[in-house]
């Protein structure tokens, strides 16, 4: 099901507003109804191929916005990046640096001015939970599923499943409002994960919770990935979270967002915030992000 | 229950107050009953005529339930075309505000030489009156849904018509719910431009005809006593539509102040 996209420059500003237009975004996000017709052999050969290839390829992608009567702002020059099958690779940057412009790009709710894109589908869990207040905790966390048209008793049971796992058990009938910071943002996550896509793209998913729980949430989302590996592009303005929990790390400049530097962690999980090679890591990142600041 | 009693008791209060100056005011001879009725004769008028005020309350009730309905039913679809079809919006829009202009009693002769004596020219007109409140509204909260949220429903590759079932139609709710409540409010009036610029057969025509005919045969205490019963009508279709809008939309109504 995964059909790799290959976006050049996609014009998607208005999401609906007319269906040509939209549709020409999602030919790479829609599972292609051929996948069931090939056989055995032709999917194990493209499972080979993805294997070797990364599942985000982001090359050369530019990004400006052009303000009513100002002169067009920079959001991303040049960026390119990549991440593997299963991996996950946090971006981390100064406030403003075009982050949320990179994981939109991907997402093909954007379109890049030069460059490419080339990623399996992605699905996005943005910086705020965006629960719908009208549905169920366990509705909200099965509304992929929903738009998939999977039946609803269907859907709340996968969901069900994977509240019980994350913690969230005893309160699938609560209302978003009706819940904590920490609870919202992992509905939010389980809603991402069932959307079935192979890449999740994540919007500073803790930025909004206070220390602690957002060290219960490291800990979760590590134990989460454990469960159900995917490709996962971490956008956050935190180093420390960034080294907790990627694979790999790529620092931004400040606008326009440029990549300064990449670096491997290469940690065994989970890890704690005060082991002395994550510190190290930590301080190498911030070391990188001034350099990049002060360019 | 004694929630109950301190939540009626400000209006109770304000009701009494009122009720007091106007009989002050009307005893101390500063005003024709003939003008003005003090409320102890409006509140007799009501004894005496229960049977004849219930009998065309019937009918005004009918007109009203009917056709709010109708209204927000056409406003709640025109509303929600307008919002799907952006050419739709600049061709209804116009029209519709003018409608509001429309002086019934022009048209009032038209439609009973159309539909006759019988309820339809009434709704007709009130239907007119009461759907544009309820486009305004349908038409905001349906563009009131947090832009995020439909570009996240498109990561999930949904449908126009998803987007719309999933997020916009219930985020408008709220809004629309808030039409109809002017829609009603203003439904009872309506009945009454209604009644009185078309025409009725029969011996019970509505309360609106009802105050017209009292108000031209100087039986100005009995008008005073239709206009109660209407009063209190439209208090009631009020809180009844209350309820309904807490059945429908729940999330719009947690309570105030809540802690988390």
């Amino acid at each position: 099901m995964a059909h790799r996209s290959r976006r050049p420059c996609a014009d998607p500003s208005n999401l609906w507003g007319n269906a040509r237009e939209g549709s020409n975004v999602q030919t790479g996000l829609t599972p292609g109804p051929t996948a069931q017709n090939q056989d055995r052999e032709a999917r194990q050969a493209r499972d080979r191929a993805r294997a070797q290839r990364p599942a985000v390829l982001v090359s050369g992608v530019s990004r400006s916005y052009r303000v009513r009567d100002r002169a067009p702002v920079q959001a991303l020059a040049d960026i390119t990046l990549h991440a593997a099958a299963n991996e996950l690779l946090a971006v981390v940057g100064p406030s403003g640096c075009g982050k949320t412009t990179l994981l939109e790009l991907i997402c093909g709710l954007q379109p890049c001015e030069s460059g490419s894109i080339e990623c399996t589908p992605a699905a996005l869990m943005p910086q705020l939970d965006l629960l719908l207040p009208w549905l169920s905790a366990l509705d909200n966390a099965a509304l992929a599923l929903r738009v998939a048209r999977v039946p609803r008793p269907e859907a709340r049971r996968r969901a069900g499943e994977l509240f019980a796992e994350l913690g969230l058990a005893g309160f699938e009938q609560a209302r978003p409002y009706e819940l904590s910071g920490g609870m919202r943002q992992r509905v939010a996550f389980v809603r991402t994960l069932l959307s079935g896509k192979p890449l999740l793209c994540l919007d500073e998913p803790f930025g909004a919770l206070d220390a602690i729980t957002r060290a219960e949430m490291h800990t979760w989302l590590t134990d989460a990935l454990r469960r159900e590996p995917r490709t996962v592009l971490l956008v956050t303005h935190d180093v420390e979270e960034a080294v907790v929990l990627a694979d790999r790390v790529a620092v931004l400049s400040p606008r326009p967002g440029r990549v300064v530097a990449e670096l491997e962690v290469g940690l065994g999980r989970p890890r704690g915030r005060t082991d002395p090679e994550v510190v190290a890591l930590r301080e190498r990142a911030l070391r990188a992000l001034a350099l990049g600041s002060g360019r | 229950m004694r929630r109950r009693i301190l939540e009626v008791l400000p209006a109770a209060v304000l009701v009494l107050l009122a009720l007091g100056a106007w009989e002050a005011y009307v005893d101390a001879g500063a005003v024709n009953t003939f003008v003005l009725p003090a409320p102890h004769e409006v509140g007799s008028a009501l004894w005496n005529n229960a049977g004849l005020l219930s009998a065309n309350l019937a009918p005004t009730a009918e007109e009203v339930g009917v056709g709010v309905l109708l209204a927000l039913l056409c406003g709640f679809t025109v509303g929600v075309l307008i919002h799907l079809f952006a050419p739709l919006r600049r061709a209804v829009y116009p029209l519709a505000v003018g409608s509001q202009a429309i002086p019934v009693a022009l048209i009032g002769v038209l439609l009973v030489f159309w539909w006759g004596f019988g309820v339809l020219p009434k709704l007709f007109v009130i239907v007119l009156i009461c759907f544009f409140p309820v486009v305004v509204t349908t038409v905001d909260g349906l563009a009131s849904v947090d832009p995020e949220q439909l570009k996240l429903l498109h990561t999930f590759d949904a449908s126009r018509w998803q987007a719309f079932r999933f997020a916009e139609l219930p985020a408008a709710l709220p809004a629309a719910i808030s039409g109809a409540r002017i829609a009603l409010a203003v439904g009872v009036i309506g009945a009454y431009i209604a009644e009185t610029s078309t025409a009725t057969s029969g011996p019970y025509p509505g309360l609106g005809r009802e105050i017209e005919a009292d108000i031209n045969a100087l039986q100005t205490s009995r008008a005073y006593a239709a206009a109660t019963v209407l009063f209190v009508f439209a208090i009631a279709c009020f809180y009844t539509l209350a309820l309904v809008e807490r059945r429908l939309a729940p999330w719009a109504h947690r309570s105030r102040g809540e802690v988390r």
